[in-house]
């Protein structure tokens, strides 16, 4: 049996709509990954645990509320902490400014708001372990 | 890591890499299954499987949580099915099952069914072994059901619960499609919808209709389970049949076919590749082209292959 790339679409915060991240789901899925969806407001905590438990390759955060400088550092941290691995990305919106932030802190490429979802695919082909 | 004695211990870390490493088909694969059976055949296995929607997946997050108050560990298998296009997922179950995460006695991990019929990844069974000797007292698998797809829930778990919903309309639909006859235990959830009644009184009628000779008439419950509803009451019917079962041997009896069928799987398997190994080839070519220009038919060729084979 091939091996599938398995995708974990977390949404950390309090913003309540999760549109964004479903369309990247789907295209995930018709790229042929197999996406753990795990729907809206999860803490750190639980995405890092769901991220063990699903064994993910990758972990696509969205965010829209602004906290990312926060919770995505966190959950990178975490992850490190449970012995994890994975290619983490994030989207959503996102200031340049902080970027290179989030990408000394673990992440590593932000997708802002308007990328085409081919781009996402193509990276995480060219960059999955 | 010693991935086989960690995971004996009930590391989260080490079950998952297992998973994966089944799953994927990777080399040390066997070994690990190799290692880890005589640890296996303690957990108790719920096969969970109704039409999508039908709110399974909302349901084993109460089944657990109920279990965990009762003092069980749980593992939970969700399959969802692979898009037979893009062979891609999206597996779903989880955003039901959130509360569970950061609960250490239990353990959810997403399967697709990638490409397999019948409801479950070939790897299903081998995942709940993998759980059932990482500890866990009880291993829930979920599964999609429509129709007869779900025939394979019923060779791997104990107690098959299937989940129906009043008002779809196709009531009598759903149980011509044979779903009757592979429930122990029925749960009619969003009990909180009309038709409950008349949905009810069909399937015990079915059921009455039924000439099978088990003991063992199925229960019919009813639940609402996203306000938790029904689910106590579940989950002791579902403990009435595991006694049941016990009780009249039929546990091990059924877990003795199980088995079996395993083994003849697994060897089932293994001499359909030695077979296509010894066979394939330029004689089996020409063989072929005999038997596609009618110089030959198909059934001496495979007398002759097979007397060559097996000499
Ligand atoms: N009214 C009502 N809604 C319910 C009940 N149980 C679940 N739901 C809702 O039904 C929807 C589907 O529930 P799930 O638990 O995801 O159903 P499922 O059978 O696992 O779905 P799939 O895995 O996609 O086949 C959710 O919106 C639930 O909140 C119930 O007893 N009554
Ligand atoms: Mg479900």
């Amino acid at each position: 049996m091939e091996k599938r790339i398995r995708v974990l679409v977390a949404k950390p915060g309090l913003d309540g709509h999760d549109r964004g991240a479903k369309v990247v789901a789907r295209a995930l899925r018709d790229a042929g990954f197999e996406v753990i969806y795990t729907g809206i407001r999860l803490t750190p905590e639980q995405i890092s645990e769901a991220a063990l438990q699903e064994d993910v390759n990758v972990v696509a955060l969205s965010l829209l509320s602004g906290a990312h400088n926060t919770l995505f550092p966190r959950i990178v941290e975490m992850m490190k902490a449970k012995g994890l691995d994975v290619l983490t990305i994030g989207g959503g919106v996102i200031p340049d400014a902080d970027i290179p932030g989030l990408k000394a802190a673990g992440i590593a490429e932000v997708f802002t708001p308007g990328t085409p979802t081919e781009k996402i695919i193509e990276y995480i082909k060219a960059n999955v372990k | 890591m010693d991935i086989v004695a960690e995971l004996l211990n009930g590391s989260k870390l080490a079950i998952s890499r297992a998973i994966t490493t089944v799953e994927n088909e990777y080399d040390e694969a066997t070994e690990i299954m190799q290692k880890i059976y005589p640890n296996t055949g303690k957990a108790y296995v719920i096969g969970i499987t109704g039409p999508p929607g039908a709110g399974k997946s909302t349901l084993t997050d109460k089944i657990t949580k109920e279990y965990r108050s009762r003092g069980k560990s749980v593992g939970i298998i969700a399959v969802d099915p692979s898009s037979p296009f893009s062979g891609g997922a999206i597996l779903g179950d989880r955003i039901r099952m959130n509360e569970l995460t950061m609960d250490d006695g239990v353990f959810i991990r997403s399967m697709a069914t990638r490409g397999s019929l019948g409801g479950m990844s070939r790897k299903t069974a081998e995942v709940v072994k993998i759980l059932d000797a990482a500890g866990k007292d009880i291993v829930i698998i979920e599964t999609v059901g429509v129709g007869q797809s779900e025939v394979d829930i019923v060779k791997t778990a104990d107690t098959t619960l299937v989940v129906l919903v009043p008002g779809l309309g196709d009531d009598i639909q759903a149980i011509k499609a044979g779903i009757l006859e592979i429930g122990d235990v029925f749960a009619i959830n969003k009990a909180d919808r009309e038709g409950v009644e008349r949905l009810n009184l069909e399937m015990e009628m079915m059921l009455d209709l039924d000439q099978s000779e088990t003991a063992w008439r199925p229960k019919i419950m009813r639940t609402v389970a996203s306000q938790n509803q029904g689910v106590v009451e579940l989950v002791d019917a579902i403990e009435d049949h595991s006694t049941f079962l016990t009780q009249s041997g039929m546990l091990e009896k059924h877990r003795f076919e199980r088995t079996r069928n395993e083994i003849l799987a697994m060897l089932d398997e293994a001499i359909k590749i030695y077979l296509m190994k010894k066979v394939a080839g330029s004689k089996f070519e020409s063989l072929t082209t005999e038997v596609n220009e009618r110089k030959n038919d198909p059934y001496s060729a495979v007398k002759s292959v097979l007397s060559e084979v097996l000499k």
